[in-house]
């Protein structure tokens, strides 16, 4: 059982809050709970406030290290901001930078032993790309209004080819929500598998005397550098998703390409 | 159990719902069992034999969490945190440029004093050179002058020395007849004996003429 490299993704409630709806029995209806899941989560909030409120806390004109890298964090996403969705695109900065470190802390507490990983869950990646795709496609009609769909006409697009572009653009439009949840969950969840099995065989092998000890070096080293490279991606896919964010809603508020 | 069951089941046909109900009851106290004993938790697991990211009796509470957890985010980064940092840059910006202004004007400053003194020192050394050349004009003036005059007083006093020179001269010239006719009168007398001056004078005059 403690090799089960699923386990790890099993939502556990640590207190339930109640049952909304159902017929009273056990199984029915919706429960309510403060799951493990939900404790990163708010964890990774904490974390960040702490981070950015603590650190920018004596507003000094020549940083520490802290205030510093509270900085950089902000340099970084307000220039990615600027670069990919323009000045405008600045209004939205706080939802970027809100979403950019909340999946990022989110995928590095799950780098910990023991740590629930949030980002590995499709309910949770796909509701913060619907979240993405809700602030997009209303933000876009508000302020372009009608001409919105002109996202889905690429200009200087001969017009015998519209009737053949445009439902390509919707579709693209509309598979954006799921590739962008896909992508984070399925690097989040396989990363996460790969070193539980890995890991998993040093224990196996291991427990198979001297020669398994031997054997489980090469699984061991594996597990080391599996868990470099899924830091690395964890960084990477927060980075992703940032990016991609800051694109669509370039799209928003530039329809017209 | 099951065995049990069948066992009850076989007797009173009558009865025959009943058994079925204990049945369904009995098989998913099984079920349950089984889950328990496969994960081997206390139950508040969600555990429905569904891959765990894919089950849906969580997904609530996660949204619920999700939304709560990053709502707060949000707002506490709109509305605390970035605002601050802004801040924090943008007083840093305007500090840095508020020196390089000071810095640049200060520049300007030095630039200006040094143009003044560099057009101060052009002056006095054109003030000084002309100073120079009026007194080496007044100098050269005056040497100028005094040569002259020393010069006319030279050539004055070599023209009154060249005429005494030549009055003295003439004068000179004049004695040398007489001399020549007392000579010429004292030759004659010691020779032939005595002979007039005036005739001693004619022969003088008739020889100095030749």
């Amino acid at each position: 059982m403690a090799n089960d490299p699923i386990h790890q993704f099993v939502i556990e409630d640590i207190f339930t809050f109640g049952t909304i709806g159902g017929d009273g029995a056990a199984d029915t209806g919706v429960t309510i709970a403060f799951t493990n899941s939900a404790l990163f989560m708010v964890l990774t909030t904490g974390l960040i406030a702490a981070w950015l409120v603590l650190t920018t806390r004596g507003r000094g004109l020549v940083p520490n290290r802290w205030q510093l890298s509270s900085e950089l964090m902000y340099e970084f996403v307000a220039n990615m901001v600027r670069s990919n969705a323009g000045t405008e695109g600045m209004k939205f900065f706080p939802f970027v930078f809100s979403l950019f470190t909340f999946i990022l802390i989110g995928n590095w507490f799950g780098m910990i032993p023991y740590f629930f990983t949030f980002t590995s869950h499709i309910i949770v990646t796909f509701a913060l790309s619907m979240l993405v795709m809700a602030v997009v496609v209303i933000y876009g009609f508000v302020k372009n209004g009608p001409k919105f769909l002109k996202l889905f006409v690429p200009s200087g697009v001969p017009g015998y080819i519209v009737p053949i572009v445009t439902p390509i653009e919707v579709i693209s439009f509309l598979s954006r929500p799921v590739s962008l949840s896909v992508r984070l969950f399925g690097n989040m969840l396989a990363g996460h598998i790969t070193l539980k099995v890995f890991t998993g065989f040093v224990v196996s092998l291991g427990s198979l005397g001297a020669i398994g000890v031997a054997g489980a070096v090469l699984p061991l080293f594996m597990g080391v550098a599996i868990t470099a490279l899924e830091l690395m991606v964890s960084t990477v896919q927060a980075y992703v998703f940032a990016v991609l964010t800051s694109m669509y809603l370039n799209d928003a508020i530039h329809p017209s390409h | 159990m099951m065995q049990a069951q069948a066992q009850e089941q076989e007797p009173v046909l009558d009865e025959l719902t009943e058994p079925v109900e204990s049945d369904v009851e009995s098989i998913d106290e099984s079920v349950d069992g089984e889950t328990h004993t496969e994960v081997g938790a206390d139950g508040s697991e969600h555990v429905t034999g569904v891959f765990p990211p894919f089950d849906a009796t969580t997904f609530p509470s996660q949204l619920l969490w999700l939304a709560i957890s990053f709502g707060a985010l949000y707002l506490i980064m709109s509305r605390v945190a970035l605002p601050r940092v802004a801040d924090i840059l943008e007083a840093r910006r305007d500090r840095v440029e508020g020196d390089l202004a000071e810095a640049d004007r200060l520049r300007q400053k030095t630039d200006n004093a040094i143009a003044s003194y560099e057009a101060e020192l052009a002056q006095a050394r054109g003030k000084a050179h002309a100073i120079a050349e009026e007194t080496r004009g007044q100098i050269k003036a005056d040497l100028d002058s005094q040569r002259s005059k020393v010069e006319a007083d030279l050539a004055k006093k070599v023209a009154s020395a060249e005429d005494r020179i030549s009055r003295t001269k003439a004068e000179a010239l004049g004695h040398v007849d007489e001399i020549a006719t007392d000579t010429v009168q004292a030759l004659v007398a010691q020779l032939t004996g005595q002979i007039s001056e005036s005739t001693a004078r004619d022969a003088v005059e008739k020889v100095t003429k030749e």
